[in-house]
């Protein structure tokens, strides 16, 4: 691999930098077509209601207003009303996909039931407020365990139930163990995430040029090429008459992997109205009518032995899937999957329910399931110990996949059907030195002179095993043009993670090592044949080895042309900034460009070596197996408990991403996930009333972390070089998300251990920790 | 009904004559009729601090005006930060700490660093980060901004400037 | 989230103001001051004023006077003003840390202590502190002006005695006799978010034993006041442990708390019980802050 550009493992300067900073980089709403028409949507008021008549005859006659349109309106447009955007499984008992726009029936507040388009987003707004509908409310399925018993209210009218899908996860003697096991011990868990409030919402502006019958998109999205070809297909076009281009996005985390509704309006209207149509989402609607994560309750046992040997854990999770089906069943899929990574457990088994309610569809935010289900294993092996008296860290040491099982084979299957091999990685050892950098030998000491002076501190740890680099591929081409310069194309889509940055390194260390020499287009369907975008913590793995691959073999094409061309075999020669050259004859040298412009060839004279034409290569390397991160978390907290304050102190991770390819963005995704996974733990909660109405529609009601909510943090970095791809590297994007609110949850209870409060939920907000502890005391008493 | 007007706005030293409705927040008129679109709007309630910009001087949040408010007073944007090739120092602060990743949010916490530190230079550990507070990022946990100020702070005074 | 539409007036003279106002009141006309408030509510279409008066350009009412009365502050007067104190003494430095409570520095660059006192928000510091000082606040309609004691002014969450038709010109704060201890706590989710219960007290001590008590709580009731049972049991008492607890309790009992989907009515009674001990904490340090 050692090419000797001397980037790859270095944290360069970013290309997505300068752009960013001057204010000159493009995001959706910064783009600016002549004519353009502004969308302002009327959304349902209600969770669950029958529409009757859409009366838009004021809203149209209000100055400015160009259109509204209804699905009725668009319909002469469409192949059909729906988007097909779920991904397969056995698993579904119900198929539940979205409208285009609302027809019939509303099922969740937000849902979209009309546009408006007009001269601004102003009096889009003003004429929606004028659209008079009908609505005839009914019951609604406002929690997910209520919507799955007899009787329930039906989420859907015409369905006959709202169980969703169902499924099952396991492996080993699970009935034998749990009725052999010297132990076992129950618990219940109430896990909640809420929106993924990426800082940039989402958008599109959509462009339909009559005379070529092309449609071009820009949105915000993580996907482009999937949203092409459900544009395709909704609009009945060919692959290369529709365009989707994802400009800079200002944050993803998830749901801008969906393909919405309002997408399909925006292209469809650009095509009826004639003119640009833009559609800018606000900070109100991405809390109603954004893709989010919310609750999950999961009834778990655990069984182990008197040394604290798990043998077994089973048990039944309820998950709430909102009213469709936007993307899958991949969060309680993900999480099922998870739960046992970590550590040797010989039989498992959980039952695993979605439910329909009249929310906004749940799709994966950041950790896409890994969080709860490492937060229910951590607090299961946090009762194990806690129950036979030893250290945490000591039961999970008796436990964790040693670096003699490598690689280990789980016998679990990814949904794709194929195998989860544990690649690499030494668990032991990276808990061991979080261990010891957060002191967590010493704390016992420090908790009980802290008591002393009336203060409470905790401290907890959370270890996690995390799937990453979702295959089977992700196209790379890199092409040298006639002036030397790099150009690189991907199916691979940016939202903040330094995506260009990292193609440009992987593919700069085969090719002279100058990335300032790189140009990289991500995010364009246009740009390359096919894609799949960014999630699951998949692109330096899938699109990096493709970049990689692709530039060794422009890179070897190089070589032997340049052999040819200097009459020099290619051992002696080396590949330094725009030139090929002789190795210690630096004048015998040829460039980059002129080597590409040698093989687009000139008429009669044949191509030099017989070399094929063009200097460039395009490689889509396939990769089925994941390569699964590892790390520890040791979280540090303070306790008021008057108040239920909670002050998260020290924070330390040791991470195993394999190879880094740029250590300060690596880091970066890691503290930018921790700061998520506090959110999770204490801050955020998508609240909603016994009528499926939300309550948590602005950023005063719905909390993030800020900067005072940060605790010091260490980073330690461990490097096992993944074994499944030739770069050794595996994906970080999601590792500080998901063991934080695992860690700090049992810090908190570890704080409150006077009391003897037992934690089995997250977020947890002071007057829950305030209530917990009222609790005890009382049952002490009693 | 809608009172329109027209307006002269002063950003980064330059005029722009527009003509908007007086409803118009200051936010969306810098970013449509001036066509400066480094400022975002991520919330337009006045709380993410996305669309912080200079005021005379000071740091607010220019989705909490009206346009028709900002007439004679001097504005400045994130357009007006660098000189031409070269990079105002906190920009390359950000650079060099790796502060912004998805960037989206990054225009406002420069507006806000500058328009506070001219205020208050070389604020305590403390001061800082109850600044940092003011706005909010998904993407970096804050952590990179901290660092990037302290050595820009760290290199103002070195310099000897105020 | 876009404001609807209105007809947008910038007087040069308080008088024109107060004339613009007074014909527009009955058309939801409202006063424009620091916006940091009613903006985002515009935007969020929860306030849909027809006209807005924008007294940011009217000369003279940015001032912050002390006289041997007290403080008088202006309507144009924003937060950020106070983190200079803003007076000498314990009323200057109480002020300042007060202030440092409020949202973040570019809000408090704008929003206006007038404002806060007339969109009285049951979190606002500043109501707690008109509240508990006794503060006095100067109200304008055309031709007549009025003087409001602060237990009358506030009247519900987001009401005040004002008329739609008034501006609100000014407060005065009373200088604290000397000798005074004033402490301030608030307890709230993140630095500078709301408070989910606040406490302000202010008290003497002459031979021995308090005298002049001023217990006053915010962000647990509909508005900011005074709670005179509490006050009760502490006037004429050692500041003792037991006496403080007594008073704390005395002061949870009193309260009909504001109660929302994460907050019972419990939970803020304890907050309120701990606010005022806590308050009372740090008047004894001789500080209004902690440390």
């Amino acid at each position: 691999m050692t090419a000797g550009g001397g980037v790859f493992g270095q944290s360069v300067g970013r290309l997505e930098d300068p752009a960013l900073l001057r204010g000159t980089a493009r995001f959706v709403d910064d783009i600016d077509l002549p004519g353009t028409l502004e969308i302002a949507f009327l959304r349902s008021p209600f969770a669950h209601a029958r529409i009757g008549r859409i009366d838009c005859t004021a809203a149209r006659a209000v100055p400015g207003v160009f259109a509204v349109y209804t699905l009725a309106d668009l319909r002469p447009l469409l192949t059909g009303d729906h988007i097909f955007a779920g991904l397969p499984s056995p698993a579904y008992r119900l198929e539940v996909p979205r409208k285009v726009l609302a027809d019939g029936e509303v099922v969740y507040v937000g849902e979209p039931v009309a546009a408006v388009l007009a001269t601004s987003r102003y009096i889009a707004e003003d004429a929606a407020e004028q659209i008079d509908v009908e609505y005839d409310p009914l019951p609604v399925a406002a929690d997910c365990r209520a919507a799955l018993l007899d009787g329930a209210a039906l989420a859907h009218g015409g369905l006959p139930h709202n169980l969703v899908a169902e499924f099952e996860v396991g492996y080993g003697p699970v009935v034998q163990v749990f009725s052999t096991a010297p132990h076992v011990f129950a618990d219940d868990f109430s896990l909640h995430r809420g929106v993924a409030m990426s800082i940039e919402c989402r958008g599109g502006i959509a462009r339909y040029d009559p005379l070529e019958d092309r449609l071009t998109l820009w949105s915000s999205t993580q996907t482009p090429h999937a949203a092409r070809r459900l544009l395709c297909d909704l609009l009945g076009k060919d692959d290369d008459l529709v365009r989707v281009i994802a400009p800079d996005v200002g944050g993803g985390f998830g749901p801008k992997l969906v393909f919405y509704c309002e997408d399909a309006v925006l292209a469809a209207s650009a095509i009826a109205a004639g003119r640009p149509v833009k559609w800018i989402e606000d900070r109100r609607e991405h809390f109603m009518a954004t893709t989010q994560e919310r609750d999950q309750y999961w009834a778990m046992e655990i069984a182990c032995d008197d040394e604290a040997r798990i043998l077994g854990v089973r048990g039944s999770l309820i998950h709430d899937h909102g009213a469709y089906t936007a993307r899958g069943v991949n969060i309680p899929q993900g999480a099922a999957n998870c739960l046992t990574l970590p550590y040797n457990i010989a039989a498992y088994h959980l039952d695993i329910k979605l439910a329909l309610t009249n929310k906004v569809p749940v799709t994966p935010i950041r950790g896409a399931g890994q969080p709860q289900g490492a937060f229910v294993m951590e607090r299961l092996i946090d009762r194990v110990a806690a129950e036979l008296g030893l250290d945490r860290a000591e039961v999970r040491r008796r436990n964790l996949v040693g670096p003699a099982q490598m690689p280990c084979e789980k016998p679990l299957r990814v949904r794709g059907g194929g195998a989860v091999i544990l690649d690499s990685g030494d668990y032991p050892a990276t808990q061991a030195s979080a261990l010891a950098a957060a002191g967590w030998h010493d704390f016992p000491a420090r908790q009980k002179a802290a008591h002393a002076a009336g203060r409470h501190i905790g401290i907890g740890l959370a270890n996690y095993v995390e799937a990453t680099g979702r295959g089977p591929f992700e196209p790379v081409r890199v092409r040298i043009g006639g002036n030397g310069r790099i150009h690189v194309a991907s199916g691979a889509t940016a939202m903040g993670q330094s995506t260009n940055t990292m193609l440009a390194q992987i593919v700069a260390e085969q090719l002279g090592g100058d990335i300032a020499n790189v140009t990289v287009t991500t995010g364009d369907s246009a740009a390359i044949e096919r894609g799949m975008g960014g999630f699951n913590s998949r692109q330096a793995v899938i699109a990096g080895s493709s970049a990689h691959a692709a530039a060794r073999a422009v890179r070897e094409k190089a070589l032997f042309v340049a052999g040819h061309l200097l009459e020099a075999a290619i051992e002696d020669l080396e590949l330094v900034g725009p030139d090929v050259r002789i190795k210690g004859v630096a004048q015998k040298r040829i460039g980059l460009g002129a080597i590409a412009r040698t093989l687009e060839g000139l008429p009669g004279y044949p191509l030099p070596g017989g070399a094929a034409p063009g200097l460039e290569a395009e490689e889509s390397v396939i990769i089925d197996d994941m390569v699964y991160s590892n790390g520890t978390a040791v979280a540090e907290v303070a306790v008021d408990i008057e108040t239920g304050a909670v002050e998260i102190t020290r924070f330390t991770i040791a991470h195993d991403c394999g190879k880094l390819i740029h250590p300060q963005i690596v880091e970066g995704q890691i503290v930018g996930g921790i700061a998520h996974g506090i959110g999770n733990a204490l801050f955020e909660r998508m609240a909603f009333d016994e009528q499926a109405q939300p309550l948590t529609t602005n950023l005063g009601d719905y909390l993030l972390t800020g900067a005072t909510e940060m605790p010091p943090i260490e980073i330690i970095h461990r490097q096992s070089p993944a074994a499944f791809n030739d770069l050794g590297i595996k994906g970080v994007g999601e590792s500080g998300v998901i063991p934080t609110p695992a860690a700090v949850i049992a810090a908190i209870e570890d704080a409150l251990s006077p009391f003897g409060v037992r934690i089995a939920q997250a977020p947890l907000s002071p007057p829950a920790i305030v209530d917990l502890i009222e609790r005890a005391n009382r049952a002490e008493i009693s | 009904m809608d009172d329109r007007r027209d307006l002269t706005l002063h950003i980064n030293g330059q005029r722009h004559d527009i003509r908007l409705a007086a409803r118009k927040t200051l936010a969306d008129a810098i970013r449509e009729d001036c066509g400066l679109t480094g400022t975002h709007t991520g919330c337009e309630h006045g709380v993410c601090g996305a669309c912080t910009i200079l005021v005379d001087g000071d740091p607010v949040r220019s989705c909490l005006m009206f346009a028709v408010q900002a007439e004679g007073r001097d504005i400045r944007t994130v357009e007006g930060l660098a000189e031409r090739d070269n990079l105002h120092p906190l920009q390359q602060a950000f650079i060099n700490h790796h502060a912004l990743q998805c960037g989206f949010c990054t225009p406002g916490f420069l507006m806000l660093i500058i328009g506070a530190l001219a205020r208050e230079p070389d604020p305590s550990e403390a001061a800082l980060v109850d600044l940092i507070a003011s706005n909010m990022c998904r993407c970096t946990g804050y952590k990179n901004i901290i660092e990037a100020v302290r050595w820009f702070e760290g290199r103002r005074s070195e310099k000897g400037e105020s | 989230m876009k404001p609807a539409p209105f007809t947008y007036h910038a007087p040069a003279l308080l008088e024109d103001a107060l004339a613009i106002l007074g014909d527009t009141a009955q058309d939801d006309g409202r006063v424009l001051a620091g916006g940091q408030s009613l903006v985002p509510m515009m935007a969020l279409r929860l306030a849909q004023p027809a006209h807005l008066v924008d007294i940011g350009r009217i000369d003279g009412l940015g001032d912050l006077i002390e006289d041997s009365a007290g403080l008088t502050i202006g309507a144009l007067v924003r937060h950020q003003r106070f983190h200079a104190p803003a007076v000498e003494g314990v009323l200057g430095r109480l002020l300042r840390y007060v202030s440092s409570h409020i949202a973040h520095l570019p809000i408090r660059l704008r929003g206006t202590f007038c404002g806060s006192l007339a969109n009285a928000d049951p979190a606002s510091e500043w109501c707690l502190v008109a509240a508990t000082l006794n503060a006095r606040m100067t109200a304008r309609r055309r031709g007549e002006t009025r003087v409001i004691a602060a237990a009358d002014f506030f009247d519900g969450v987001m009401a005040t005695a004002l008329s739609p038709d008034e501006i609100l010109t000014g407060v005065q704060i009373p200088h604290p006799l000397p000798g005074t201890k004033v402490g301030f706590y608030e307890f709230s989710r993140r630095a500078g978010d709301f408070a989910l219960a606040m406490s302000l007290v202010s008290y003497r001590i002459e031979g021995g034993v308090v005298t002049d008590p001023r217990i006053g709580l915010g962000g647990v009731e509909e508005y900011p006041r005074r709670i005179a049972q509490a006050e009760e049991i502490v006037a004429g008492q050692p500041l003792e442990s037991d006496v403080l607890e007594r008073t704390a309790e005395a002061t949870a009992a009193a309260i009909a708390p504001l109660v929302d989907h994460h907050t019972s009515a419990a939970y803020r009674r304890d907050l309120a019980r701990i606010a005022v001990l806590r308050a009372f904490a740090r008047a004894a340090q001789g500080e209004p802050a902690d440390g």
